[in-house]
């Protein structure tokens, strides 16, 4: 049984992409569309969470996506609690569970959780009472759910439809949650073309059995591109066996003017954040015409909104 | 059991008659998703309102959010002119609770403060459970609680009510 889904096919948790429906990712991206006027209006809010108390519990540090998801609540009226837990009972050695039911104790509704662990927020949401709901903020290398929708949600609104799209994915998508949850959307939201570009230490082994196709050179890869998405190359990668160094990396596989000219002339280029200019990506590209790393962080706030609406309501299971 | 209901596009001309001298070039109709955006519409055009019609939809302010979840299909709203200070009429098909004006009329504060709302039914079908009753009404019925009024609109644009 899906752990994320009621027994009448509802949303109940939201802990990776993998598995849900297309007609419920649509859906999210659907009310995610209804909420992007709430942050114009003269009262940036709805008063849908309130009364609700929503626990931000970030295990691994993070800026953009604890703050969208912050904002995102308030947003809907929700009390928010963020709790930087690499810093707090964790260190004092408190078994995660136990830090769950206290804060449980405190009437928690929702949990956002991230964690390095991948599969955490699985644990925690098998864990919890009926009425509490367990959003994946990001685990290991395994999942990060919202940011895939809000990935999804930019292309819709740049590229209308998923039906005739050719999407590269760039980079280390061995070491990337962000890669895994994009491919099971794109996927499921019928894209006929998905890409991933890479050099072969940095994509994982059988990456094709998740229906993309894999090139190791940038040219033939972004080819005929709708949409490129660069990943971060986190540092600590060029530390182990996996790269020569930073300037290598950025010759063969950093997103130049040039390598973007290879792509479709009205082709977007995305990135989940935080960058790295010059490794991955040219900041004549990261700053240019053709960029749209900054909606996708505006639209980051109403898709989180549209998965905790969509949590929140309604009869427990 | 079955009753025959009157065609609405009478009712919508007789509501226009009565709305007409309380307009000014200022008022903003806006119509209450989905029934009350069609009315607002025909009523705009029978007033030739200079404003651009406003649409609600009230999803995130109701008040049975925590019992039922968040409707499916939620459209944005729409309001294409300042609320702030704007005299406001609100469209709706059917009024029964009063719930949906109550939690419209909460979003309409959350667009700014207007000078003032009023409110236009095309049916009244009692019922109410709020201190709130329509200013400009089509058709004003007692329905059995257990018997909805729907309205619904074809094809060809052409709106009937059905009492089920």
């Amino acid at each position: 049984m899906n752990v994320q889904l009621t027994p009448d096919g509802r949303l109940r948790h939201l802990l990776t992409l993998d598995g849900l429906p297309r007609a419920i990712l649509t859906q999210i991206l659907d009310t995610a569309e209804s909420f992007m006027d709430v942050g114009e209006r003269e009262v940036k809010k709805v008063p849908l969470l309130r009364g609700k108390s929503i626990f931000n519990l970030f295990f691994e540090p993070s800026t953009r996506t604890r703050t969208t998801f912050e904002i995102a609540a308030k947003r809907l009226s929700a009390d928010v609690v963020n709790l930087n837990i690499a810093t707090s009972s964790q260190t004092k050695g408190e078994a995660i569970l136990d830090t769950v039911d206290n804060l449980a104790a405190m009437h928690a509704d929702m949990f956002i959780v991230r964690h390095a662990q991948s599969g955490a927020a699985h644990f925690i949401a098998r864990h919890v009472a009926p009425h509490i709901s367990v959003i994946n903020a990001g685990d290991g290398r395994h999942a990060h759910p919202t940011q895939g929708l809000l990935d999804m949600f930019t292309i819709r609104r740049f590229k209308g439809a998923f039906h005739n799209l050719t999407v590269a994915i760039v980079g280390d998508v061995l070491h990337s949650r962000v890669a895994r949850s994009q491919i099971h959307a794109l996927t499921t939201l019928g894209v006929p073309e998905v890409r991933v570009i890479g050099p072969k230490t940095l994509l994982p082994t059988g990456v094709e059995q998740m229906g993309v196709k894999v090139f190791h050179d940038m040219e033939a890869g972004l080819s005929g591109c709708d949409v490129v998405i660069m990943l971060r190359l986190q540092n600590e990668r060029m530390k182990g066996a996996l790269l020569p160094s930073a300037q290598e990396y950025f010759k063969f596989f950093g997103l130049t003017p040039e390598k973007l000219a290879l792509a479709k002339p009205d082709a977007i280029v995305m990135h989940p954040g935080p960058m790295n200019r010059g490794v991955e990506i040219d900041s004549e590209v990261a700053d240019g015409p053709q960029s749209v790393i900054l909606p996708q962080v505006t639209y980051g706030i109403a898709v989180r909104m549209a998965v905790m609406a969509m949590l929140a309501g309604g009869p427990t299971a | 059991m079955h009753a025959s209901l009157p065609d609405v596009d009478p009712l919508i001309a007789q509501m226009a008659q009565a709305i007409a001298p309380t307009l000014t070039p200022d008022t903003a109709l806006v119509g209450i998703h989905t029934g009350g955006v069609w009315i607002a519409e025909r009523l705009h055009a029978l007033l030739k309102s200079p404003q651009p019609v406003g649409t609600l939809d009230i999803s995130f302010y109701r008040d049975d959010f925590s019992r039922i979840g968040l409707h499916p299909q939620v459209k944005p709203s729409n309001l294409p002119f300042d609320v702030e200070g704007r005299d406001i009429l609100l469209i709706d098909d059917v009024l029964h609770s009063g719930r949906t004006v109550r939690a419209a009329m909460n979003e309409l504060f959350d667009y700014g403060r207007p000078a003032s709302i009023r409110l236009a039914v095309l049916v009244d079908r009692g019922g109410h459970e709020l201190p709130i009753r329509p200013d400009f009404v089509g058709l004003t019925l007692t329905v059995q609680p257990h018997q909805n009024i729907n309205l619904s609109r074809l094809d060809d644009g052409h709106l009937t009510l059905s009492l089920a």
